[in-house]
């Protein structure tokens, strides 16, 4: 919902902390996920990511969550799902140029950054949209990256290049 | 009204299958190249021997050089090219601009395909396109053609003269079967099919015979899809991983049988040629091997068909 997503940007130092709450108790329980199974619980956490995200945030559930970089506005609901940035068409009043009526997701995305402590993540380049993740739980796949053991490391490293 | 009148495009593939001439098309995928020397070292050989060549686009989901260039490189080089157009990685503005592009490059045929899954291809995380299907693909590049008009309405001139191509699959016909697909692709435009591998050919002859009943060989031109069988184990190989393609048994022992497995496979490849060529409503053969260019141009060359009509 329109109204609820420019809220939670307004308060995205709220957001991150929830945000930042929910990851250290989720990976808290990792070993608990872990044993029930990840493939189990992908239903019901991308059912739940789905309505709670959707409410918050107007998710689009792209599986790939970047909205601790993105000062909790949802980059996908930019019109042309831009990532890195807005485009050239940000209107004077900081409307979107494909829908006048609705406020830049990017412009909002500065604005929330700004009251967060890792704000400065906005001036990170995300990678391009996976799109083999679309409707996947994001929360679950942060939390077996965050969990996973470090790669090994390569059985013969290679020779530096001068 | 001559024949000739009825032409719809520039290229010897409808002008040889209109005069009623057996025809051969082979097939090319573009190379992992940024320069045209690779594209023609690939399918040079096939020059003055298949009346048309395909360029596969994007085969197995995995990027190459573009079709519409490598087609167009095989036409400025004498070699009449099928450019095979997938709605997977382009919108319909981009589909509209190739086809347009492509007619001006001198790529008179076209094959309307939906593409192979970017899932399985080396970059599954692409984003699938799919914003029109393929028969939307061929109705407009018939409105291209006939009405010198794109969907939107805005005119062209002048029009693209195109020859369009669908893809079908042999299916065992079974009672009160109809064959729905290919009357939607004749309506949506197709002018010419290419089948997949039809290595079965009592189930061709029953596929065809109720294609007759149809009356769908006086309606489109029907190419069957044949090619050189590397190896017993690519035989078995496509009968598990190629969707509708069914090698018999005793081809597969054929080819385990022989000391040369790969001029077993040319062999039966030129028998069923000629098999194919005596076939009522069959108007070509389209042969596929990927990579195994110069093995089709053997194939055609020793099935004889081309008798004194040399293409080139």
């Amino acid at each position: 919902m329109y109204a609820v997503r420019l809220w939670s940007v307004r308060h995205s130092r709220l957001m991150e902390r929830s945000y930042q709450l929910l990851e250290a108790s989720l990976i808290a329980i990792a070993p608990l996920l872990a044993r029930i199974g990840y493939p189990r619980l992908e239903k019901p956490f991308a059912w739940t990511e789905r309505h709670l995200k959707g409410l918050l945030f107007d998710c689009q559930m792209c599986g790939q969550c970047a909205l601790s970089s993105t000062g909790m506005s949802c980059s996908m609901n930019c019109p042309k799902n831009l990532r890195n940035g807005p485009c050239g068409g940000v209107r004077a009043n900081g409307n979107c140029e494909v829908k006048p009526e609705m406020k830049c997701v990017w412009v909002a995305a500065w604005e929330g950054a700004r009251h967060m402590s890792g704000g400065t993540a906005i001036l990170e380049v995300q990678k391009p949209v996976d799109h083999s993740l679309k409707g996947s739980s994001s929360w679950l796949r942060v939390v077996r990256e965050k969990t996973a053991p470090p790669p090994a490391a390569p059985a013969k490293p290679k020779a530096v290049a001068s | 009204m001559s024949v000739v009148c009825m032409h719809r495009s520039a290229g010897r593939l409808e002008a040889a299958l209109r005069a009623g001439h057996f025809v051969l098309t082979a097939e090319t995928s573009p190379p992992d190249a940024g320069a045209a020397g690779p594209v023609l070292e690939r399918a040079g050989c096939l020059k003055g021997i298949a009346d048309a060549v395909n360029v596969t686009d994007g085969a197995g989901a995995r990027a190459h050089m573009s079709a519409l260039a490598a087609a167009a490189i095989l036409s400025h080089h004498g070699i009449e090219p099928v450019l095979q157009f997938t709605v997977r990685d382009r919108n319909r503005m981009a589909l509209q601009g190739d086809l347009l592009g492509a007619a001006a490059l001198g790529v008179p045929n076209i094959l309307c395909l939906h593409g192979d899954d970017a899932k399985k291809g080396d970059q599954p995380e692409t984003k699938p396109v799919y914003d029109i299907d393929s028969r939307e693909l061929m109705r407009t590049a018939r409105r291209l053609r006939d009405e010198g008009l794109l969907p939107s309405g805005r005119p062209v001139e002048p029009r693209p003269g195109i020859f369009i191509g669908a893809a079908d699959l042999p299916v065992e016909p079974k009672a009160g079967w109809k064959p729905d697909g290919l009357l939607a692709k004749i309506d949506s435009g197709a002018d010419f099919v290419q089948t997949q591998y039809a290595f079965d050919l009592p189930l061709l002859r029953r596929y065809l015979a109720a294609l007759a009943d149809h009356g769908i060989p006086d309606r489109l031109f029907i190419l069957v899809g044949v090619g050189p069988l590397a190896s017993a184990k690519s035989a078995r190989w496509m009968n598990e991983h190629l969707f509708g393609v069914h090698v018999p048994e005793p081809l597969i022992e054929r080819l385990e049988r022989a000391a040369d497995p790969r001029a077993e496979g040319r062999r039966i490849c030129v028998e069923m040629l000629q098999e194919l060529a005596e076939i009522d409503g069959v108007a070509g053969a389209h042969l596929m091997a990927p990579k195994q260019e110069q093995a089709c141009a053997e194939a055609i060359v020793e099935s004889g068909l081309l008798g004194r009509r040399r293409a080139a």
